[in-house]
């Protein structure tokens, strides 16, 4: 490294030793230190940073837990209140990972949730949009396999009830079954294989995509709330004149956000852990018993509104294949938002009504299934659940034509403000 | 439209969580527990060993730690054990494991009891048995209909009858419908001192569902202020790097 500063001090000369083998300083510059990304960054762009902070956490806190986890269906359940008991402070690791759990998904559609306020998803960043939604997809897995790990009673029942899904599959559907569960009903050898994926495949995936998806950020570059390129005006040096180094200013400026998240993660951890049976639920304190439902099934919260989604479907042809359908769809469809945004403008500070509204229409329709898909089928929760899917889906089928035809508000040359 | 949108996300969860909440059947009393009260967990202890362990286990509480937690001194400690019991051994029942056959269910371990039902629940349910000369125990209970347990606290609570009110269902023929519970007979205790006595062991029973619970209130409090405190030198450390930001 050229650029490295000529000095005698020992780490510099330790520093110089590793650039001449290693992209040490090269790294840091690149990826951190002359990173330029918009000054005018918003609440909203703490998520990311939040859900890395998110993932550390369930990293470490899930290698401390595989150390006292017995993924075996006759010791399972025990271990964990071995852990919860025995092991010092195991209690705090435990609660740390499942109120982490909540906390990833929390986080990540409000991410998410940031990408449809300002376009973030739009040209050229498709391909960090779908890294973004394919991390969501294995997430899904992650943390449906986790929930099966304490072999609790809904752990079990909730098991069965989401893998049997896939047997409504025709042709394929009853041996798919049996070849993910490894067995003829929900057992030890499902237990098992679950620890081996949610503990090695899937981080290891997601760490992956993780990676790709922050490389293919920076290679693109960071929007931002006015949904313009920065890299459109720069100085004479080439840095964007309305970008600064994500370090220190972002590093000081994420730091904050992170302490805020912390309060309330803690607070959660330690006053309210089970958040009301919505992070652990109260029938999974019952080992798994295979002679006994819970008395109402229902996924953990974050699964809930695609869970509606595959309820309001009702049966058709002798078959209950369309909602699976309607629910796989229900994710894959994310996918393509890229393509169905038609809007010459990225943010909604620029777009016209039509767009405000039907985002609005999509959070309450989401959050509206997210209710339905806790309570069970029966009252106004189908109907209700069936207009919201309709709903969820006409905000992305419908797209392509509101996008086009929605006022737009002449959008700025440089970005207006910081906060 | 940014905080009228996270107004409104906040109120949907808000009573997304209400909704959560909301179950059938009576509506349970409540229990009034206090997990910092250790006195009120002691005689909780004492209620526990003496009234239920006969049928119920505490499988996941051991003996030392229960002592420890609620300062019984070791020596004490052996007079709620078995003989044969270690005090580093799970509170055990005198139970047989088939006991199925007396009571037409294996009466369950206590350990998690009060965190899969609540504390109110449990409060309730042991107020809540009444005379129903139809079951094999002669008793039934207002919030666990079709119960298998005996009234175990019958000679200090009395016994209790059952209130019926008559109601019209769907078809306009009448029905009766059990409304609550009143007492009948007296027992050893007045009414106040079997709420406190059954308080105490429903406050154990949560304990014993965490022992961890009550350190764990106390020491969130320092990680929240420690957090707070951090997060405002964050931000001024924030205000001072951005100042040059235009």
């Amino acid at each position: 490294m050229a650029a490295a500063p000529e000095s005698t001090g020992t780490g510099n000369r330790l520093l110089g030793w590793i650039d001449e083998r290693f992209p040490l300083t090269k790294l840091w510059r690149e990826q951190v230190s002359e990173y330029y990304a918009p000054k005018n960054f918003n609440f909203w762009y703490y998520f990311g940073i939040i859900s890395l902070v998110v993932l550390v956490i369930q990293l470490v806190t899930g290698i401390f837990l595989t150390m006292n986890y017995k993924p075996s269906s006759a010791e399972a359940f025990s271990s964990i209140e071995y852990i919860m008991r025995d092991v010092d402070w195991g209690w705090l690791i435990r609660y740390m990972h499942s109120t982490g759990a909540s906390a990833f998904f929390i986080v990540i559609y409000l991410h998410m949730f940031r990408a449809l306020l300002y376009g973030s998803h739009r040209k050229p960043r498709e391909l960090l949009w779908i890294f973004g939604c394919l991390i969501f997809l294995l997430l899904m897995a992650e943390a449906f396999m986790g929930y099966v790990l304490p072999w609790g009673n809904m752990s079990y029942w909730g098991a069965q009830v989401i893998v049997s899904l896939f047997s409504s599959l025709p042709v394929i559907g009853q041996s798919l079954v049996e070849w993910i569960r490894g067995d003829y009903y929900i057992a030890d050898a499902t237990l098992n294989r679950f620890f081996a994926l949610h503990v090695a495949a899937l981080p290891l995936a997601l760490i992956f995509l993780v990676i790709a998806h922050l490389m293919a950020l920076h290679e693109v570059g960071s929007n931002n709330p006015d949904g313009i390129e920065i890299k459109k005006h720069k100085d004479a040096q080439g840095h964007p004149l309305d970008g600064i180094p994500f370090h220190p200013y972002y590093t000081v400026k994420d730091t904050v956000g992170v302490a805020g998240f912390l309060v309330l993660f803690c607070g959660v951890i330690f006053f309210a852990p089970t958040f009301g049976g919505l992070f652990l639920e109260s029938p999974n304190f019952e080992p798994a018993n295979v002679l006994q439902t819970p008395p109402h099934i229902a996924p953990v919260w974050y699964f809930t509104p695609f869970y509606a989604m595959l309820r309001a479907v009702p049966s058709f042809a002798g078959t209950q294949v369309w909602g699976v359908l309607v629910m796989g769809a229900s994710v894959l469809i994310i996918f393509f938002l890229p393509w169905l945004d038609r809007s010459p403008v990225r943010s909604i500070r620029y777009r016209g009504p039509i767009y405000k509204v039907m985002l609005a229409i999509l959070v309450v329709s989401f959050i509206i299934l997210g209710v339905c898909g806790l309570k069970p089928p029966s009252g106004i929760y189908p109907m209700l659940a069936r207009i919201c899917t309709i709903l969820y889906f006409a905000f992305f089928l419908l797209m392509p034509w509101y996008t086009k035809f929605d006022s737009v508000k002449p959008v700025p040359e440089r970005v207006t403000g910081h906060a | 439209m940014l905080k009228a949108s996270v107004l409104i996300i906040a109120g949907l969860l808000l009573a997304g969580t209400a909704l959560a909440q909301e179950e059938g059947g009576p509506a349970l009393l409540s229990a009034g527990t206090d997990i910092n009260n250790t006195e009120s967990l002691q005689r909780g202890a004492r209620n526990f060993i003496n009234y239920c362990s006969g049928c119920h286990s505490l499988k996941y509480l051991r003996y030392n730690r229960l002592g420890l937690d609620l300062h019984i001194p070791e020596s004490e400690l052996h007079n709620l054990m078995f003989t044969s019991d270690k005090v580093f051994d799970g509170i055990n029942s005198a139970m047989p494991s088939d006991a199925e056959g007396w009571f037409g269910k294996q009466p369950p371990d206590l350990s998690l009891m009060a965190r899969e039902r609540g504390v109110d629940y449990l409060y309730s349910y042991l107020k809540g048995f009444y005379v129903d000369k139809s079951r094999i125990w002669g008793v039934n209970n207002l919030y666990l209909p079709s119960t298998a347990m005996p009234h175990v606290l019958e000679e200090r609570q009395g016994l209790q009858k059952p209130v019926f009110k008559n109601e019209k269902d769907d078809n306009g023929s009448a029905r009766m419908v059990l409304v609550g519970v009143e007492a009948m007979t007296p027992g050893a205790m007045k009414p106040e001192e079997y709420d406190q006595f059954v308080r105490d062991l429903v406050n154990f029973l949560d304990y014993a569902g965490e022992p961890i619970k009550a350190k764990r209130q106390s020491m969130g409090i320092f990680v929240v202020l420690f957090l707070l405190v951090f997060f405002v030198f964050a931000y001024l450390l924030k205000k001072e790097y951005w100042k040059d930001v235009h």
